[in-house]
């Protein structure tokens, strides 16, 4: 019988490091509430309620409660108002606090679907693939039954998004794990000035030295947990994070550090990974009831917040840690009924089995687990079977039944391999030491205690310190590294705390419920890989991603097949190490804008402004409501009278030495060696497959300096790819990206000219002086300008190009100047009308990643003349094959059908033969034009095609020869 | 994030940086046959192992060439791309298919 719970449930001072007893909270749990105190979390609270059901398994819905209390497994997840799947075991209570159990139906105590576990033997690993596929479609219902029954806790879909803070931190070392290694290592580094940043995930430095304190009198070397603290926070060049986690390890030392809601980016130039091990369990039938936790976890309930694991406990164990966890629970006054050890007696007697002897704790040398009996409500551990292990194997002859309510389980250790492994470290086992070992970490990452197979006190401590001095010496702060300290981890794993039962229920993998036939089962169904067996059985998938079962299933896998455990190995962890919140990975984006120097004239004469790439263009001037007629008011007016549009975002590149006309030739498809000074010429830009980059206007302003132009979004790729270029050839030219140094005009109209002339200083317009593609220097309104007589939208037209700083006084100039001529702006949507009326193509919406010059029908832009330029040799091979495409020219011209919009389909028939690039109804023309990619057969003027508009309906158009307006380019002409 | 050494700016984030894809000699394509042309243009070796690369620091437009081992992504050293293209190349009207005559 056990004895009556104890009326005062927390253990007196210096029990419960982590509690603040002066300050009382209350919260609730399933709608009960609960007093706990500040510092608690929501597991230790509800323990020391004696409230120690906190959820319900994923597959079975058997009880569970918690584990590690370290925030290390599934077990206490538990659902708040607004969060599923919070830690209870990391979790602090605030008044007030809403806490609710998850994954139940009914009532916590009492979950209906606990039935399921009565069916386990009739759910077999990968059930769910077998069983529901046939007949064909029969998964559409079962998977109805199975969502609802999938996942953990509920989303709040009142959920308001919030942005969490980032910051970059950058250090010498990045200590990980403030344990006694961790504290060790960063005292030394920082002692040796390095800047040093230490974190930790819980809640105060200390590590083990906060509950573990059992072996520090063994080794009288080691320094006490508060001066090790003393000195960390004396030191100015170490900074301390404790509540965060470091959750991955990526490229060169850049480890994302989690802490509440802010994430700092790391970058480390040398990393200690002092992580520390994670307690393993025993593997025997109904190792899941609430009330068997890790022996850590009964010490950190005792050491941390004061609270007893129970009345009247058992260890199970297969080391000597299990006796000094007896031991500190025993001198913290809770009552430890008996040792189960799972090794033989020793020949020769031990300190540890005297000083429990001592204590009055009984000890079951060679005994093992046979089964955990479950209290009568089935919801708590209520006695332990033992018996005598005969090979391995528990003889249930005689059976003893110890009466308990709480286990504590010393199963072993597994070093906290994720984060090194990360780094490129491999995980080996020693067979001999039953033992996960790491090796291989790059030359920039240390590991430093237990993680390295260092263990106790005073080896941990020296081991943290050897780290530190070797992260020293990889920063050429020392001159010499750290003296290996030798490994200290004999003894401490038993090789195999593995009982099966023949009712099985022995879990292997307490977040999926697997259990030690489902591991054996995938492997006799041929998965014998450890990585299939995890993906047939889904072990180690859950939550705590197989921080408890990677080891027992490693076992498992290893001798079902008749391999070494080194050779079953472990399946790869990623990151993240612990959940992280969608506000934590989404920053803030940060998105380029661009303005051009006339950008605020734009808006006070209302334009509509869209984005092209980073830059804001005026699509066209007047309201959204009024778009269709604003455009074609803009056209009418280029065509009848005079515009301007500012096309300051026109790429320009400045090309200048003596090698600068031989440097175009090789890269557009033109010759420019021989064009005259103040003359401009079209510049088209191929790459070596001959697919059609760029294009663009090269003015050659002097014999060794040309202007070129490139379009708004492709001028940053081309720069970057001349400078390649020339980074191979060595030609004596100077390449400058001058596109942020010039704005830039296009005046165009029958009156351009005349309004020109009234502001132009020095320049000669007339159409002798100034002929279609010449190119000037000279000034406007004291402005220094360049132009260029161009035609892009098919008028009499110039470009202006002037230092960005005078773009609004060249704006207000050209307006002022235009005035008596009616000048008005017009914007990017009219400019594309209008070049669409001349068939001029733009690169990027016209052409596409597989177009090439003859396509397009720009075999005229090609030089035939040259030695070399580039794609130059492609374009030869593709001059020989049939061309399979044509971009050709097409008119509707009846004005009320449907419009064909960009990327509308071509058709033969059902069969797609080509796509529309451009279309509009122009204004000019009173029809309908545009532009599409049509087979070779179908480009002949007159055909008829086929488009297939939105909503399905074909319409007819047939192809015409284009320019579609002014064919003889006569309007770019006019002399007046 | 990896880092990467530029010769002219340091040590910078990858994100700084654009991939120009592996290192070739130069040759004078109006000699090669269309196959080995072909090859040329839309082939990569893809080697693993030690191969050589062209990066780009984009806030610099620097071209550099990077020595990077495949198979570990280590890189082994950067340079300036002059250390391999040090004369000047020409495409003579006729002749030699050789770029650097």
């Amino acid at each position: 019988m056990l004895e009556p719970r104890l009326s005062e449930p927390r253990l007196p001072e210096p029990y419960g490091q982590w509690i603040d007893r002066t300050q009382a909270i209350t919260f609730s749990f399933e709608g009960q509430a609960y007093s706990g105190f500040q510092g608690d979390t929501i597991a230790s609270a509800l323990a020391a309620n004696d409230q120690w059901l906190l959820s319900r398994s994923f597959k079975y819905h058997r009880p569970r409660g918690l584990l590690t209390l370290a925030g290390q497994d599934a077990n206490t997840l538990v659902q708040l108002s607004s969060d599923p799947n919070a830690l209870a075991d990391r979790v602090l209570i605030t008044e007030g606090l809403l806490v609710h159990a998850q994954n139940f139906s009914g009532t916590l105590n009492r979950d209906r679907n606990a039935i399921l576990g009565l069916l386990a033997p009739f759910l077999p690993v990968a059930f769910y693939y077998k069983a529901f596929f046939r007949p064909r479609g029969i998964w559409q219902l079962w998977a109805r039954f199975f969502r609802k029954r999938a996942g953990l806790g509920v989303i709040d879909q009142g959920f308001k998004p919030k942005r969490f803070a980032q910051s970059h931190r950058h250090c010498d070392i990045l200590v990980i794990g403030g344990g006694p290694a961790g504290l060790a290592a960063s005292i030394e580094a920082a002692e040796a000035g390095a800047d040093v940043l230490l974190v930790d995930e819980n809640v105060a430095l200390g590590g083990s030295l906060n509950y573990g304190d059992a072996d520090l009198d063994e080794t009288p070397d080691a320094l006490p947990r508060d001066a090790l603290i003393a000195t960390v926070n004396q030191l100015e060049n170490l900074e301390v994070l404790t509540g965060a986690i470091c959750n991955g390890w990526y490229a060169d030392n850049w480890i994302p550090v989690v802490q509440g809601e802010h994430l700092f980016k790391v970058r480390a130039r040398q990393v200690i990974f002092a992580t520390g091990s994670l307690e393993q369990p025993v593997v025997f039938r109904n190792n899941d009831l609430p009330g068997i936790m890790m022996s850590s976890a009964a010490m950190r309930l005792t050491q941390l917040y004061g609270v007893q694991p129970g009345r009247q406990g058992v260890v199970v164990c297969g080391s000597w840690e299990g006796y000094r966890a007896a031991l500190a629970l025993a001198r913290a006054g809770v009552r430890v009924s008996g040792i189960v050890d799972f090794r033989a007696r020793p020949d020769e007697g031990h300190v540890l089995v005297d000083q429990v002897q001592a204590a009055g704790i009984p000890i079951w040398f060679e005994h093992g687990v046979d089964q955990a009996i479950a209290s009568v409500d089935q919801n708590h551990v209520a006695g332990l079977d033992i018996g005598p292990l005969q090979a391995g194997q528990v003889a249930r002859d005689p059976v003893t039944r110890l009466p308990c309510d709480f286990v504590a389980m010393a199963g072993g250790y597994v070093p906290t391999y994720q984060l090194a492994c990360q780094a490129g470290g491999r995980l080996l086992y020693d067979d001999a030491q039953a033992a996960f070992a790491i090796e291989g970490l790059p030359d920039d990452c240390w590991l430093a205690g237990s993680v390295n197979g260092v263990w106790h006190q005073g080896p941990v401590q020296a081991d943290g310190v050897r780290a530190g001095k070797d992260a020293l010496q990889a920063l050429g702060m020392t001159g010499a590294g750290g003296e290996p300290v030798p490994k200290t981890s004999e003894g401490l794993n038993f090789v195999w705390p593995i009982f099966a039962h023949a009712k099985g229920k022995e879990f292997v993998d307490f977040d999926e419920d697997l259990q030690i036939n489902d591991i054996l089962n995938a492997t006799r169904e041929g998965y014998e890989h450890i990585q299939l067996v995890k993906r047939y059985s889904t072990a180690g998938m859950g939550p705590s991603q197989g921080r408890h079962s990677a080891l027992t299933v490693a076992r498992l896998v290893a001798d079902a097949t008749g391999k070494t455990v080194a050779e079953t190995g472990v399946t790869t962890a990623r990151p993240p190490f612990a959940a992280e919140q969608l506000a934590h990975t989404g920053g803030r984006g940060f998105f380029l804008k661009r303005h051009s120097a006339m950008h605020h004239r734009h808006i006070e004469l209302g334009a509509e402004m869209m984005q092209s790439g980073a830059w804001f263009r005026p699509a066209f001037y007047g309201e959204a409501a009024d778009k269709n007629a604003c455009i074609q008011a803009e056209m009418n007016q280029v065509r009848s009278g005079v515009g301007m549009i500012d096309v300051s975002t026109l790429g320009g590149i400045e090309v200048r030495g003596v090698d600068a006309a031989e440097f175009l030739n090789r890269v557009y498809t033109g010759g420019f060696k021989k064009q005259p000074v103040g003359k401009a010429r079209y510049a088209l830009l191929i790459n070596e497959a001959g697919v059609v980059l760029d294009d663009g206007v090269a003015c050659r302003l002097q014999a060794n300096h040309f202007y070129v132009t490139a379009t708004t979004g492709g001028v940053d790729s081309v720069y970057r790819s001349m400078l390649k270029w020339n980074a191979q050839w060595r030609l004596k030219v100077d390449i400058a990206n001058v596109t942020s140094a010039y704005c830039a005009i296009n005046i165009a109209g029958p009156k351009a000219r005349a309004v020109l002339a009234r502001v132009a200083e020095d320049v000669d317009l007339s159409a002798e002086a100034f002929p279609y593609m010449g190119v000037r220097t000279g000034s406007l309104g004291g402005v220094p300008v360049r132009f260029i007589r161009v035609g892009f939208v098919g008028e009499l037209g110039f470009e202006i190009h002037a230092p960005q700083q005078y773009g609004e006084a060249l704006w207000d100039l050209l307006m002022a100047a235009g005035q008596d001529s009616g000048i008005q702006p017009f914007g990017v949507e009219a400019q594309r009308g209008l070049r669409l009326e001349k068939a001029h193509i733009i690169v990027g919406q016209d052409t596409d990643a597989m177009s090439n010059p003859f396509e397009i029908q720009m075999g005229w832009a090609l030089s035939r003349k040259k030695a070399y330029f580039v794609g130059h040799r492609t374009l030869q091979e593709l001059e020989q094959r049939p061309l399979t495409r044509v971009l050709a020219g097409f008119m509707i011209k009846d004005i009320n059908t449907p419009q064909p919009l960009e990327s509308h389909l071509v058709l033969d028939g059902n069969a797609m033969i080509g796509r529309v690039t451009s279309c509009m109804t122009s204004p000019t023309l009173n029809a309908i034009i545009g532009l599409a990619y049509v087979p070779v057969a179908f480009a002949e003027p007159g055909c008829c095609i086929l488009i297939k508009v939105d909503g399905g309906q074909r319409v007819t158009a047939e192809i015409v020869s284009t320019p579609f307006y002014d064919p003889e380019s006569r309007r770019q002409d006019l002399e007046s | 994030m990896k880092l990467l050494r530029c010769p002219l700016n340091g040590l910078r984030n990858i994100s700084e940086f654009i991939y120009g894809g592996e290192v070739h000699p130069l040759t004078d394509p109006r000699h090669q046959d269309a196959r080995a042309w072909a090859e040329q243009v839309f082939f990569d070796d893809n080697a693993a192992g030690v191969v050589l690369e062209w990066w780009c620091h984009r806030p610099t437009s620097y071209w550099f060439i990077a020595e990077r081992n495949t198979v570990t992504d280590q890189v082994i050293r950067t340079f300036a791309s002059s250390e391999l293209y040090a004369e000047r190349v020409t495409f003579p009207r006729a002749g030699s298919g050789d770029p650097h005559a």
